[in-house]
């Protein structure tokens, strides 16, 4: 059990997914200009995230492994991740219309954001079992979550602020990402 | 010919990724701790910007519209295995370091974009072009934010060193934060170029 815990607290903190693992960068300054949108966002990598990735690791393990068929591993996971996508949006759509008005325009952009393959990826990598994949696939978008929440909420403040010219837009919102890094690194050691 | 050296050379400044484009940041921004690090990706990310550029527009008449983003995929996704498994085969070391970066070329927004925007309409000279010019501008964004972060952070560039002895290093340049920094300073810089050229 105390692994478990240990492995979610170095997840989010230690070696957030996105700021010190560089997963999930497009979609980090794509939406998170205002706080709204990265609450969609932040709700559906969640939910995609946890999903792909038990689907992802059951493929491998049951599919790829006993058929000798590992080199496979990167058409048949971003096909898994793509047709899963579009599976997630179809089903909300019919059974929970106020969760997919709510997430709707988030879950295309999914699809593109590398933070769901990479850890796809790193869970068979680093040969989890069932359980560690799915703690640490809830870890990790928590993580990331967290980064981009903080991150839109400061956004938010820099209308009310003087910024120069040459740095308003990407330049300042990736600047703040650095700074936001150094906190997050302060956290190094703690977990695994 | 005149378009296809327009289409090539509007990939090395005028829309040259990913300083102009914010496209294809995570790899930017994680790989450029070593400029060799960062020459091994850009190269890898040449090759399947070609074939996926070739493939797409070879085929643009028969990939039904409605499911062609899939198709794409599956272009791009076998492009990236065959360089995973060469890079493997020969060059072993470099595939230890660049570790889970090969395998995410696939989710690069970069080359799906190219697809998706440009070899989709256009045919296969313009596009293996266009294909070329924004994957060598990408390997020369990387090269240079990698020359950036390595000299100033450990004094070598190729891991040679090139900076007096008693030079310590700015090692924040090399840890994460540092790669966010650098690139805002590069992009504000950029904006700086742009606005001088535009009040020339």
């Amino acid at each position: 059990m105390s692994d478990y815990i240990l492995m979610m607290i170095s997840a989010i903190f230690a070696n957030n997914i996105l700021l010190i693992k560089f997963l999930g960068n497009c979609p980090f300054v794509g939406v998170s200009t205002s706080l709204e949108s990265a609450i969609g966002m932040s709700g559906a990598a969640l939910f995609v995230n946890v999903m792909a990735s038990c689907i992802t690791w059951m493929v491998y393990n049951f599919v790829l492994v006993p058929f000798e068929l590992e080199y496979l591993r990167t058409v048949v996971f971003i096909l898994v991740i793509a047709s899963l996508v579009q599976l997630v949006e179809i089903v909300l759509q019919k059974v929970a219309p106020a969760l997919y008005r709510a997430l709707g325009i988030y879950l295309p952009l999914i699809t593109t954001n590398c933070m769901i393959f990479g850890v796809a990826v790193l869970n068979v990598q680093q040969k989890h079992t069932f359980m560690e994949t799915l703690v640490y696939s809830i870890a990790t978008a928590i993580g990331w979550d967290l980064a981009l929440l903080i991150l839109a909420g400061i956004r938010e403040r820099f209308a009310l602020g003087k910024i120069p010219t040459l740095f308003q837009g990407f330049p300042i919102a990736l600047i703040t990402a650095g700074m936001m890094g150094l906190c997050f690194a302060g956290f190094l050691g703690l977990g695994q | 010919m005149s378009r296809i050296v327009q289409e090539f050379t509007k990939g090395l400044w005028k829309e040259v990724p990913p300083f102009r484009f914010v496209l294809g940041l995570c790899p930017t921004l994680a790989v450029t701790s070593s400029v060799s690090s960062a020459l091994g990706l850009g190269c890898g990310v040449i090759f399947v910007l070609l074939v996926s550029n070739l493939l797409v527009s070879a085929f643009r008449n028969f990939i039904p519209s409605k499911i062609r983003v899939p198709v794409f995929i599956v272009i791009i996704a076998s492009a990236v295995t065959i360089v995973e498994l060469s890079m493997e085969a020969y060059f072993y070391p470099l595939y230890r370091v660049l570790g889970i970066w090969i395998p995410l070329i696939v989710v690069n927004c970069l080359i799906l974009g190219r697809a998706e925007a440009f070899a989709r309409k256009n045919p296969v000279l313009l596009s293996v072009a266009d294909g070329l010019g924004m994957g060598i501008g990408f390997t020369i964004s990387l090269v240079v934010l990698a020359s950036i972060r390595e000299i100033i952070g450990a004094g070598t560039w190729f891991g040679i060193r090139i900076m007096p002895d008693s030079y310590i290093g700015f090692q924040l340049l090399l840890r994460p934060p540092g790669a966010f920094l650098c690139l805002g300073f590069i992009l504000a810089f950029m904006n700086f170029i742009s606005m001088r050229m535009e009040h020339k």
